[in-house]
């Protein structure tokens, strides 16, 4: 057993127990304006051969050269990787022959990448903590794609995606179990977003993950993997984990191998099926791309990328620990989306920080929950929940009245200082009106009364009945003050 | 008036300058001697007159105001390695057959922003692979220079020989080619004519047909020192398409020419005096030392000790670089396409169809020297090879301004004569090839002429960027070796 084995991570097989052992390679298309090595657009959703430029449809005698701009964004994505910035990298050629591929080769990093070792701090919702090697990451250009429903006999290519740069990002076999698999892939999700350097849209392809998956028993050598291509969503990964895992162990208790094969992952099914064995696999002949130098970068390019970075999940779960006193678990729900953290940091601001968590979770998220949407479609912009924070902190409004304007806002919008005004919601601070309800209340329960005296909790009730009597209105605090005094409380 | 297709580009310079004679008749004329001449010699495969004398009259009106580029005027034919904007360029083979590109290369981009003039693009070797100029798709490229053999047509030996002979042939003034290898210099060798590749990045890459990357360098092949350099300000530039191409000042080089060799040290590498070498290229090289040691210069021996490793190493590296480069052609975009039942039978009936045997030949080498298990032996070796070679000239130029060495190591050989035997054909690279290996400049000029009365050329190697004293030394060569030869005119139709 090594370090990372858990026993509830371990499967229960016919003949004992089995761990799985899991690497990913994510590829995560770089956010720019143009493509790895031409000027073409690479806007998602043109006209088929819209964005393509004399190089991404290999002319004879086109070059590439370098877009700058994705470099910054490999390296920032390295350094948010914690990992080692290679200031010296190489292009290499990747040759295969494939129709959407126009130049016969795909121009990729092989031996020499862009970014070295690095690491992913996963946590997992039971609390469990795993730290995932990244054994590099490199660019490469992404191919087209063949359409091959729009004609009887011919397929159609389409090139808009070809050149675009992707990251490929390598992480070690350090996965143990298909929910460790998901939590890093949502993980390194929400760094790149955090970084702006992916978009991180799974559905339109912008991030997709080859999973390696091998069995073996807890303590013996790694097993022989089977790698699962183009996986493209989180709960896929899930599925072809799980179902990869097993039919592995189902072969081995059966007294067969695993032969090391490239498989897909059907989504209806929920299966896995072999699509090119070992013995199938191209030879890609990789050699450096003589079209292009060697990739050299200076320290003090690496240093300023890095002085601009954004503060990281990781960094702002720990401040948020630290300094606004919040539990872990509410800490990693802000941090997990940029999107969360980004609406609770503007609430929060100038603000009691948890306070603006306690309504950014309880309230938005529950309600946002319940009706199926996310935080980038709240009606209930940061600027109102503010607001709301602000009515209660002056006192002008109650807790209990904070939540009915919270809702007002939600299905109506508007001002929450104008609702609270106009629908004459502001809490009563005014003594007089509200002894004037205590006394009434004392007065029509004599027998109530008596019984508070025995028994002090049923100030509750009193409490109640004044609110009720001043339709929420009445300062809460007041209103147990003055009862406490009356009733002889305590 | 003399016939104006035997002045050189210097000389028709001052001759439109001085109203002598309109750019459309310079050009005329040439247009002229094409037609009557490609039929025999077969140097150009799509002749452009009509674009050639537009772009005449334009220079005209250009002369005519007193305004106008360095080669204003001036007639050029173009390899057809180089892509020119809405004309045919194939590379010279039938997998590119009818592919007109909607771009201009940007050598060829610079010539025409000087005022040259367009004469058509220039047959050469299907991809610049091939020796004697004899596997373009469109028949070979005969030589104008014969040997006293009634029945041989000598080869321009170098691969794209071909351009050279329509220069050494008064079909254009000068020409533009590529070097991957020799095939600047060693057509010029064959055919009496300067050709010079430059420094590895010295001129731009884009839109030229690539063949070997990391080797190929566009350069001029024309009849004088002095065009030549003409000829090589005007296609030089640093361009942000291709990032190979290097941010270097462009000197005037015609202003080195004249300069004489008095103080610079010329080097002879010892190791370039091959067994075998024939005895007439020997007294050649011996007659070059003698021309530069009588003008001033000093002469030193230098080694260059991994010399014998450069043929072998290149011809793993280019073929390599090659057979990646030509995985476009495929049939799916542009070209020829042969239908097939799926895909893998279209790419194999295209390229089965489209590729020459030269041309297979170093796909299927370059195939296998790059493959699993052979990369390590092959091409990562031969890529260490050139390192070392690139130290030899590194040490070799400590107090050496250029090195002199003959162009290749025997005579231009008959249509036919090697084709046999590829190995024999390649042998023929191996003064030339080092100097693509080291990404340096090299110049062959004239020196005399063979046994058989066919021109022979001695190469000069420089430091890197420094075409200047190549200029300056090589015009010292074509003074001592005398009045330009030139081949009998056998090839018109008859008036």
């Amino acid at each position: 057993m090594d370090a990372k084995t858990e026993k509830s991570n371990l499967i229960e097989g016919a003949t004992g127990d089995w761990e799985m052992v899991i690497g990913m390679e994510i590829h995560a298309q770089v956010t720019s304006n143009a493509k790895l090595f031409s000027g073409a657009s690479t806007e998602f959703g043109g006209d088929p051969n819209s964005h393509v430029s004399l190089v991404d449809a290999a002319m004879p005698g086109m070059l590439p050269v370098i877009n700058e701009g994705c470099v910054a964004q490999a390296i920032r994505t390295g350094l948010g990787l914690k990992a080692q910035i290679n200031l010296n990298s190489v292009f290499d050629r990747k040759n295969y022959f494939y129709p959407d591929l126009p130049q016969g080769y795909q121009i990729s990093q092989y031996k020499n990448p862009i970014v070295g070792e690095g690491e992913v701090i996963v946590d997992l919702l039971s609390g469990e903590r795993v730290i995932v090697g990244i054994e590099r990451l490199h660019l490469e250009q992404d191919a087209g794609k063949s359409l091959h429903d729009q004609h009887p006999q011919f397929s159609y290519v389409d090139l808009n995606r070809s050149g675009v740069a992707l990251m490929e990002i390598v992480s070690k076999p350090d996965l143990r179990s298909s929910e460790q698999a998901r939590a890093f892939v949502s993980k390194v999700r929400t760094i790149l977003r955090y970084l702006g350097t992916c978009d991180g849209n799974m559905e339109q392809g912008s991030l997709r993950a080859d999973v390696n998956v091998s069995v073996r028993r807890p303590g013996d050598e790694f097993g022989t993997r089977c790698e699962i291509k183009n996986v493209n969503s989180i709960r896929f990964i899930g599925q072809a984990i799980e179902y990869e895992a097993r039919r592995q162990i189902e072969i081995l208790e059966d007294g067969g191998e695993i032969h090391q094969e490239t498989r897909l992952f059907d989504a209806k099914t929920g299966e896995t099926r072999s699509m090119r064995s070992k013995e199938e696999a191209h030879d890609y002949r990789y050699f450096p791309d003589p079209d292009l130098l060697p990739l050299e970068l200076t320290q003090a390019f690496v240093d300023d990328l890095a002085k601009d970075l954004p503060e990281l999940p990781d960094e702002k779960r720990a401040r948020f620990i630290a300094e606004y006193g919040l539990t872990p678990y509410d800490a990693d729900v802000l941090v997990s989306e940029r999107e969360s953290v980004d609406y609770f940091e503007a609430v929060a601001k100038g603000r009691d920080a948890k306070q603006a968590a306690n309504w950014v979770i309880n309230e938005l998220f529950g309600r946002l929950n319940k009706e199926g949407g996310t935080i980038v479609d709240s009606p209930v912009t940061a600027d109102q929940l503010g607001a709301i924070v602000d009515l209660i902190k002056s006192g002008t409004i109650s807790g209990k009245i904070a939540k009915d304007v919270f809702d007002i806002v939600w299905t109506e919008g508007g001002d929450p200082a104008e609702i609270v005004e106009a629908r004459g919601l502001k809490q009563v601070t005014d003594t007089g009106a509200i002894e004037k309800a205590v006394d009434e209340v004392i007065a029509a329960n004599p027998d109530k009364v008596e019984q508070a005296k025995e028994k002090p909790a049923l100030i509750g009730w009193f409490v109640g009945q004044v609110m009720k009597a001043t339709q929420g209105k009445a300062s809460p605090q007041a209103v147990n003050e003055l009862l406490k005094a009356k009733l002889g409380i305590d | 008036m003399t016939d104006l297709t035997d002045l050189t580009i210097a000389e028709a310079r001052d001759g439109l300058r001085g109203k002598s004679f309109t750019a459309r008749e310079l050009t005329q004329a040439h247009v002229d001697a094409i037609e009557a001449a490609n039929a025999a010699l077969n140097a150009y495969v799509l002749p452009t007159p009509e674009r050639a004398l537009e772009m005449a009259a334009a220079s005209d009106a250009r002369l005519g105001k007193g305004e106008g580029g360095s080669l204003e005027g001036i007639p050029l034919g173009i390899k057809d390695l180089f892509c020119t904007k809405g004309v045919r360029t194939t590379a010279c083979s039938h997998i590119l057959d009818g592919f007109t590109p909607t771009y201009e290369s940007t050598v060829t981009t610079n010539l025409w922003a000087e005022g040259a003039v367009m004469l058509g693009k220039l047959n050469n070797d299907e991809f610049a692979m091939g020796s004697p100029n004899e596997t373009s798709h469109y028949g070979p490229v005969i030589n104008p220079w014969r040997g006293p053999a009634p029945t041989r047509s000598s080869c321009p030996a170098g691969r794209p020989a071909a351009r050279r002979r329509p220069v050494a042939a008064r079909l254009c003034m000068g020409a533009t080619a590529t070097d991957t290898g020799g095939s600047i210099r060693q057509p010029a060798a064959f055919t009496g004519t300067v050709g010079i590749k430059p420094t590895y990045g010295r001129c731009s890459r884009w839109g030229i047909v690539a063949f070997a990357s990391s080797l190929d360098q566009a350069g001029p092949i024309a009849r004088t020192v002095r065009d030549a350099a003409i000829l090589l300000k005007a296609m030089a530039s640093h361009d942000p398409k291709d990032t190979t191409s290097v941010d270097a000042v462009v000197p005037d080089f015609e202003a080195a020419v004249g300069k004489g060799v008095k103080g610079l040290t010329i080097g002879i590498p010892k190791e370039y005096r091959m067994p075998g070498m024939a005895p007439e290229i020997e007294a050649l090289w011996q007659q070059g030392i003698a021309w530069l040691r009588d003008a001033g210069a000093e002469i030193k021996e230098v080694s260059l000790p991994h010399t014998k490793y450069a043929l072998p190493s290149y011809y793993i590296v280019a073929p390599a670089e090659a057979s990646s480069n030509l995985a476009r052609y495929d049939g799916v975009r542009y070209g020829l396409r042969e239908p097939g039942a799926d895909v893998l039978s279209m790419y194999e009936n295209t390229r089965e169809a489209g590729f020459g045997a030269e041309v297979k030949r170093r796909i299927l080498i370059g195939t296998y020297v790059l493959s699993a298990g052979y990369y390590d032996a092959y091409y990562l070796k031969a890529q260490k090879v050139r390192t070392l070679i690139k130290r030899d000239f590194d040490q070799a130029s400590e107090g050496v301004d250029a090195i002199l060495t003959p162009t290749t190591p025997g005579p231009a050989f008959a249509l036919g004569e090697k084709s046999g035997d590829p190995v024999e054909m390649y042998l023929n690279d191996i003064f030339t090839v080092t100097v693509n290996m080291a990404g340096l400049p090299g110049i062959s000029v004239p020196a005399g002429l063979s046994s058989e009365g066919t021109p022979l050329g001695l190469q000069l190697i420089g430091r890197a960027f420094d075409e200047e004293t190549l200029f300056r030394t090589a015009q010292v060569i074509e003074d001592a070796t005398g009045p330009r030869p030139s081949p009998a005119d056998w090839w018109s139709k008859s008036a």
